[in-house]
Parts: C-alpha cells; structure tokens; sequence
C-alpha cells in the first residue's frame, strides 16, 4: 500500500457527565499517517491535547483488533465509521485524504446513556441477556459433548449469531434506538441448539420485556442495523425473534415469563 | 519462608481424584454465609464466579471494562485443548500432560499439569452444554485442528473466535447467577489494594472509574483472575487496559511472584508500521496448520514475494525442524523468525518480517475440491478459485483482519509476520490449591505461574482458565473456607480497611499532584522500549544490568514528571493508566531481575550465554530445576525462594522438535 500523510479537522462530541450539556469541539491534527488506525489517529491527538495541557478526550477501547466490541465512535454519521463488516478500532486512515473533516459522536441512544465525550453506558445489554440469554446448566451437570450431535448448518448458523460483540451499533444505528439486532442474535444462538429448547420460549418472552423495560425503542424493519453491525448479523435473526416470540405468546408462555 | 506446593502425595492419576475425595467440603447453609471477591471476568473470573455462585456462595465480582463480557479472553483465536481422542489418533490424558510438560521445556509442576489435562474433556463437554458453538463435521460431531508442539489432533475451536466464544459461554453462565442473586457485578471498577486481617486476605479496595470514588468490599476470600502482564512491554497484542496492578499489589502485599521472567512472543503476528503503534495483532498460530513460513534465500533480497521463484524460497522451520515443520511451538518458531532476521533475510520495508504464505494450502485444497466433485479436466483457475473457497471457510476471518490492516490481501500476497509479546507464562506464585502466599488468596488463570512451565503451548491458555476456574476452585476454595465459616463478616469500617484506603487515597493524590510534562503514554511506551531491546526474545547479562538501572531511573522520573489532566473524582482515563504505568515499571525491573538470575535459556527465556552450536536453547537442570519465587522487601528489594521442581514420570531431555 502506498503511505502517506494528512492533516485534518476533526469536529468531536464533549460532554463533562452524565448531566452535562454537550457540544462539538474543533480540532486539528497533521502528519496523521495514513498505516494508522482510526483509534491511533485519537492517541495522537489526546498526546497533542495532554502536551498542550488540556483534557483529552475520552473514548471507549479494549482490544483494538475487533472483537471485544468496546469502540463505539458515531463517525460521519455512520456507527463504526465507513467500512463494512468493521469495528472503528479496525478503521485505518488510508480511508481519509488531506484536508478532510471528520465529525465523531457517541453512541445516541436513551438506553445508552452518555458518561463522558465518547462514552456511553451500555450496562442495560448485561440486564437483558440476564433476563435469559443463556442455558440454565450448572458447572459438572454435562454429558459427553459428542453424546448430542448437531448437524452443522444449524451449528453454523447459532455461531453467526453468537458472532454478535454487544457494542450497540445496531441502537445507535437504528432512527428508534431500537436493540431488536441484538436480542435476537442471542435468541437465534440459543434457539437453534437443542441445548437451547427447554427455556427457548421464555427466554424469548423474557429477553423481549427487559429490552422493552431498558428503553429501547421498537422495531419498524429499517434495515440499518444490519448494515452497519460490524459481525455482519443479518436481519433474519430479527424475524426469527418475532416468530419466537409470537409462538411463545400463542403457547401461553405470556403466564410463564417472570 | 518454605514453599509448599501442597501436592497430594500418591500416583499422579489419582493425585486429584484422592484431593477430591478428601478435601474439605462446606455446608449449602454455610456457602449463604460466605462471601468471595472475585477479580477480573475473563475465562478464569467468569467461570469461577458462575460456578462458586451456583454453588451458593455470595459473589463479588469486579471488571475494569464496561461489561465482563470484553475481558481480553475474547480476543483468543485458536482453540481449546482437550485430551478427548476423538480423532482416534493415539490421544490421552497422559499424552496431553506430557506434551504441556515438555512444550513448558520441564519448568512445570507435574502434578498441576496432570491435573489439567485430567479435566480438559470435561471443560468441551461443559461448554457444548452452555450452548458454545463449536464447530461441527457434517455428521453433527466436533471437529478438531492440530496446533503447534502436538501431532495429534485436539483442538476444539469455533472459526478463529474461540474465545470469544468460550468467554459469551462463560459470562452468560455469570449473568445468569447475577440474575438469582447468587453474584454481584461491578463493571467500570479497578482493584487498587488488597487488604488483609490477622494475615489473611479479607477484601480490597477498588476504584469506581465512572466516579473516581474508593470502595471498601469485604471477603473471606479473594481470587485474582486478572489475567497476564504481557503489555509491561508496551506493544504487544494484549488489549490496551491488560494490566499487572492487581496482581502485583497483591505482591506487594506478600503474594510471591513465580517466574516473572517466563514471557510467550508468539510468532505470527502483523509487524510494527511505524512509532503510532498502540498494539500489535495476532495472527492466530492455527494460521501455520496450513501456511509454510519461508525468507528469500538471499539476504537483502528486494524483490516482491511473488518474483521470487520456488528454489530460492528458505522455508526455514521445515529445513530446521523436519519433524514439526511449521507447527514448531511458538518459542521456537519466534527464535528463527529473529534469527533468520538478524542475519539479513527479513522481508517488507522494514526487513523485520517473514513470509506466512498460503499459495501451495491453496493449490492442495483446490485438488481436493476438483477430486471431490469429479472434475478430472479442472483449469487451474479453477482449483485456485475453489481453494481459495476451502481456506476462506478456515480462516477466512483471519485473512480479512489482515487485509483490514495492512490493506494486503492475503490470497494473493504473501503475509508477512513477525513474532509479538503475547501471553506470560510466569504470574503469582500458588500452591496446587491456586492459594497464593497470602492465605484466603487465590491467583486463577493466565495470573498465576502454575501450569505452562517457560513456554505455553497453543491452545492452552482457554483450557487452563477454563479449568481453573469450572473445575479446580470449586473444590479447593472450599478446603479453606470450611475452617472459615465461624469467621463473620468483616464491617469495613475496620482500621485495615481504613489504612489500605488511605493508602490508595495516598498514593493517588501524589500521583496526582507531581504535575510534570510528560505523559503517562510516554512513558510506557520508554519502559516498553527498554523490556523488548533487553528482556525481550533474547537476553544477555550486559543488557539485563543495563535494563535495570534504566528502569529504576524511569521509575524515579515517572513519579517526579508525569503529566495526569483531569481530576480524581471523575471519569479519568489517563489517572486509570498512570495507575497500571506505575506497576509496570517496578515489575519490569523484577523480570530483568528474574531473567539474570535464571543462567540457562529454557522455553520463552532466551539467554544468549546459553545456546548450542546451531542455535537451540540450553537448559542447566542440575542449577535451575526450579520455580523462582520472588518476595518483595521494599522498593527494589526482590528476595529469591525456590521450589524444586520433582520430575517423577517425565524425564527432562533437551526438547527437540527436528
């Protein structure tokens, strides 16, 4: 790949807290290289920012190669920024040219709420998949894991959903803030296991209710979550839900759900 | 004082079938009494925590993320080990302990190694049971890859996301314990002290990263599950919030450190680009089950990968190493990467860098494809098309990671690698039990010292947290607590609690208050510099004194110029980093010491003074047989305790891989 440098604006979301009034702050950084990712562009410009002695900005990451689902940068107006299938750790520079713009905000969403600059809490994913996304199996409970074949397809098809990494893309992405990409990617991991049978129908009914509790807002099949998901979760998980969740309801599963 | 490794006495493969059978056991109305601190939710946190809670126990748990479900343990690629045999392909329990004893080059307890391999299927049942999706043949059953150090089949996987998957098992088995009750989770929360009663361990002292605020949590015991201490070197492909300070105030404290100087570089890694480098990427080790890594065979060699034709290739580890070929364990397959390198042979602008090509397992799998489906007159653009197909469906995740980042495509252009920091085998000292030094606390995964010896072999790392923490702690950790159910719950409004806060507080107000000019990032990135010329894949006495002094002299700088922005008392990521940079700096010294002290090279631990004439490591048994316990005496002031290691079944020979 050809390298090169640039320099460039960047317009960035502040917000001291929680309670705070936010707003963009303008900024300049040069010589960004172009072998850089998006996230080491932001180390450049928060030692610029400590150097000059102002705040840096705050921001969430982890593990920097796309899978622990901590980065949440709103770039351009697109979650994760413009690549496809792409977390914004995984974002490099050679995207960008000299003298562009760029805006960065977090996470929008009332479920989702602000902690600092590009921070957002995101403890209300933790509380759903409490409410049921698992399989109730205490540690030594297990038989031979051979005993119970799978037929691959639907074990490949649970692994692309349980491919998810929670980082809320599919909220901020979604005009109503809606989690339905999220919970069904759970559902569908689990539903299509037969590990997953005895609780299939409450877990449904109870994951749907916490989701609804947090604040999230409806499904109305925009589609944006599904393509701005960084795993490439697919929309049919979201009709997967619906079909099990309307079969739990039609089973009277409603009496059962806690 | 002496080291009790605690290992129950008997033939090894019944050493933990008697412990079991024996150990103490706590009542279920007891376990509602007894409360357990649980840091860190990776493999070793979140399996311990689910599984203690199911047991009844009121669990504590604490994570620096935002959720326990992005500890670093999601970032594994690979597999899993287990000794399940179902490739029918000679495998055993006794086959996979002796693999880890001789991978870990004889620097292993035997019996925590026997042990591990003992529970390692029941880890793959567990999981499946959970819902883990593993993959799958088209008959419905699992399906296993070979990893390097082994030639039998047994890694479990999941595409190249095991752990990611083995970690949403773990973590929905926690969630589902929060939701009864049994276990309360803090997210957002660091642990900064240890504190201790009477000689025991008995809470700690965390920070709440949102607000800044200290909070006292009470225990009767405390597991440290905070993984691995690999970015003490700056780069290296642990995530950016992997951090010692747990571990290492726990040190502090009195827990001996086992070791220290045991680091893994694995050897497929995505090269350094430039000096903005915050991390380094793994490419998963399953890469060289189908990859053959090779260098031109003339130095200095400009060309592009594709110009060079086949006979002036040196594919180095099959020339080495005929009977491991390219799946040499990771110390080894780094050494000659390094080698190969130093002498002239590396590839890309940095020359720092070899080939992981992927041409011929193309070649091989399009034949396969065009066998299978009949087609005797298939084109070469056919094969090539239908092997590319084979290898997307094997790693195909792994090759657009690359891509991502280098903007190379992997199918077409050789990738070039280059071995990174990535796991430490060495961690707090525990006894058999996992107990540190520090009765009532306990050091589970990647942070203790216990079962790799001086190198971890692939595939490993999942299995030992796993095990650890479903199947180990369970027993163990009820063998103290059943003598600790008169103890009632310390208030912490007790002066032990109050010192170690104010010891915290103390520590971070001066922190705070040195408001020099140069920033914590600086630093680290000094300090990472220092390890990785010096204490890094080859070590030698001159560079390891040299170290050390340089060490202590960033210390001294560190903590008379380091710049924090911000304030205590709020959401201050650069305070949260200074705080880890700290331990990082005194711990270094400690490897540098470690690492002078160990006159052999053995597995990760490259001595220069200690080599063959061909380049292979050199062990010396007869002096260095043992775990190098280190206590702290003060600042800089490490005092060496050794544990023998006993070799009963395995008789140490000079590993070799040819």
């Amino acid at each position: 790949m050809e390298h090169y440098t640039m320099n460039l604006t960047l317009k960035v979301w502040k917000q001291k807290n929680h309670k705070a009034q936010g707003h963009f702050e303008t900024y300049q950084v040069k010589d960004i290289s172009s072998e850089m990712s998006f996230l080491e562009m932001f180390d450049v410009l928060n030692e610029q920012l400590i150097a000059e002695g102002k705040e840096p900005i705050a921001f969430d990451h982890d593990c920097r190669e796309g899978i622990c689902g901590a980065c949440s940068m709103h770039i351009n107006g697109r979650a994760h920024g413009p690549w496809h299938h792409t977390t914004t750790c995984q974002l490099h520079m050679r995207e960008y040219k000299n003298g562009d713009t760029i805006v960065v905000e977090p996470w929008r969403a009332n479920a989702f709420p602000v902690i600092k600059d590009l921070v957002v809490d995101r403890q209300s994913f933790d509380r759903i998949i409490q409410a049921g996304g698992y399989i109730s199996v205490n540690t030594g409970n297990a038989v031979d894991a051979n005993a119970l074949p799978i037929d691959k397809h639907s074990a490949d098809e649970s692994f692309a959903s349980a491919a998810c990494i929670g980082c809320g893309a599919c909220v901020a992405a979604c005009p109503n803030a809606s989690a339905m990409l999220f919970v069904s990617a759970k559902v569908s991991h689990l539903a299509l296991l037969p590990q997953g049978e005895p609780e299939r129908q409450t877990r449904a009914l109870n994951m749907v209710q916490q989701m609804d509790k947090e604040g999230f807002g409806g499904c109305t099949n925009i589609g944006a979550c599904e393509a701005e998901c960084p795993k490439g979760i697919s929309l049919e998980n979201i009709a997967r839900l619906n079909r099990e969740y309307i079969g739990a309801v039609m089973a009277g599963g409603s009496q059962n759900a806690v | 004082m002496p080291l009790n490794s605690k290992i129950p006495k008997g033939p090894l493969e019944s050493k933990w079938k008697d412990y079991k059978a024996t150990c103490k056991l706590v009542n279920p109305a007891n376990k509602r009494q007894l409360e357990i601190i649980i840091i860190g939710t990776g493999l070793a946190g979140a399996s311990a925590a689910a599984s203690l809670g199911e047991l009844g126990y009121k669990v504590k748990t604490f994570c620096f993320q935002d959720s326990p479900r992005r500890a670093h343990s999601i970032a594994a690629q690979g597999g899993i080990n287990a000794a399940k045999n179902y490739q029918n392909d000679g495998d055993s329990t006794y086959r996979l302990f002796y693999d880890t004893v001789k991978g870990g080059d004889y620097r292993a307890r035997e019996g925590n190694v026997y042990r591990l391999a003992e529970v390692s299927a029941n880890i793959i049942d567990q999981c499946v049971a959970q819902g883990v999706p593993f993959a799958r043949e088209y008959g419905g059953l699992l399906s296993n890859r070979s990893f390097g150090g082994t030639q039998v089949q047994r890694t479990f996987y999941a595409a190249g996301q095991t752990g990611q998957q083995l970690l949403i098992g773990a973590y929905q088995a926690l969630e589902r314990q929060v939701s009864l009750g049994n276990v309360t989770q803090y997210s957002r929360h660091e642990m900064l002290e240890i504190v201790m009663v009477d000689g025991k361990a008995r809470g700690v002292i965390v920070r709440n990263l949102v607000t800044g605020e200290l909070e006292r949590h009470f225990g009767h015991a405390v597991l440290l599950c905070s993984g691995g201490y690999g970015n003490v070197f700056y780069l290296s492909t642990n995530a950016m919030g992997s951090n010692v300070t747990a571990a290492w105030k726990a040190h502090k404290k009195g827990a001996f450190f086992g070791n220290p100087c045991f680091t893994q570089i694995h050897p497929t890694c995505i090269p350094v680009s430039g000096d903005h480098q915050s991390k380094l990427t793994l490419m998963s080790e399953s890469l060289r089950n189908d990859g053959r890594i090779w260098v031109p065979k003339k130095q200095n060699d400009n060309r592009k990968a594709n110009e060079i034709p086949e006979e002036e290739r040196d594919y180095y580890l099959e020339r080495r190493y005929p009977a491991f070929g390219n799946l040499v364990p990771r110390d080894v397959a780094s050494r000659a990467a390094k080698e190969r390198c130093d002498a002239g042979y590396g590839v890309g602008a940095s020359k720092q860098a070899v080939y992981l090509d992927y041409a011929s397992a193309i070649q091989r799998y399009g034949k396969i494809e065009a066998n299978k489906k009949g087609m005797s007159n298939a084109s070469a653009a056919e094969i090539t098309a239908m092997g590319k197909d084979v290898v997307k469906e094997k790693y195909g995740n792994l090759f657009e990671m690359y891509e991502k980042i280098t903007g190379e495509n992997p199918y077409e252009i050789p990738m070039r690698i280059y071995p990174a920091v990535h796991y430490t085998m060495g961690g707090l000292w525990v006894d058999y039990e996992l107990q540190t030094t520090i009765p009532g606390l306990y050091a589970l995964g990647e942070a203790n010292f216990s079962d790799h010896g001086a190198n971890r072999l692939g595939a490993s790392a999942l299995m030992q947290g796993l095990a650890d923490g479903y199947f180990v702690i369970p027993y163990t950790l009820g063998n103290y607590l059943a003598d600790d159910i008169r103890t009632k719950s310390i208030p912490t409004d007790h002066p032990a609690f109050v010192a170690a806060e104010k010891e915290v507080q103390d520590r971070i107000n001066r922190m705070m208050n040195i408001k020099g000019t140069e920033s914590v990032e600086s630093f680290h990135k000094r300090l990472g510099k220092i390890m990785w010329d010096k204490c890094g894949m080859a070590r030698n006495e001159k560079g390891l004194k040299e170290a050390i002094v340089e060490i202590q002299a960033l210390r001294k700088e560190f903590w008379s110029n380091v710049r924090i922005p911000g304030d205590i008392n709020e959401f201050n990521p650069e305070l949260d980093k200074a705080n880890r940079v700290a331990d990082f700096i005194e711990l270094g010294e400690l490897m540098c010491k470690d690492a002078l002290n160990r006159n052999e090279s053995c597995g990760g631990h490259f001595r220069e003074e200690y080599q063959t004439e061909d380049g292979e490591a050199m062990r010396q048994d007869d002096l260095f047989t043992y775990v190098a316990a280190w206590e702290y005496k003060g600042e800089s002031q490490f005092e060496l305790h050794k544990e023998d290691l006993n070799y009963e079944i395995v008789h140490p020979t000079a590993r070799s891989y040819k």
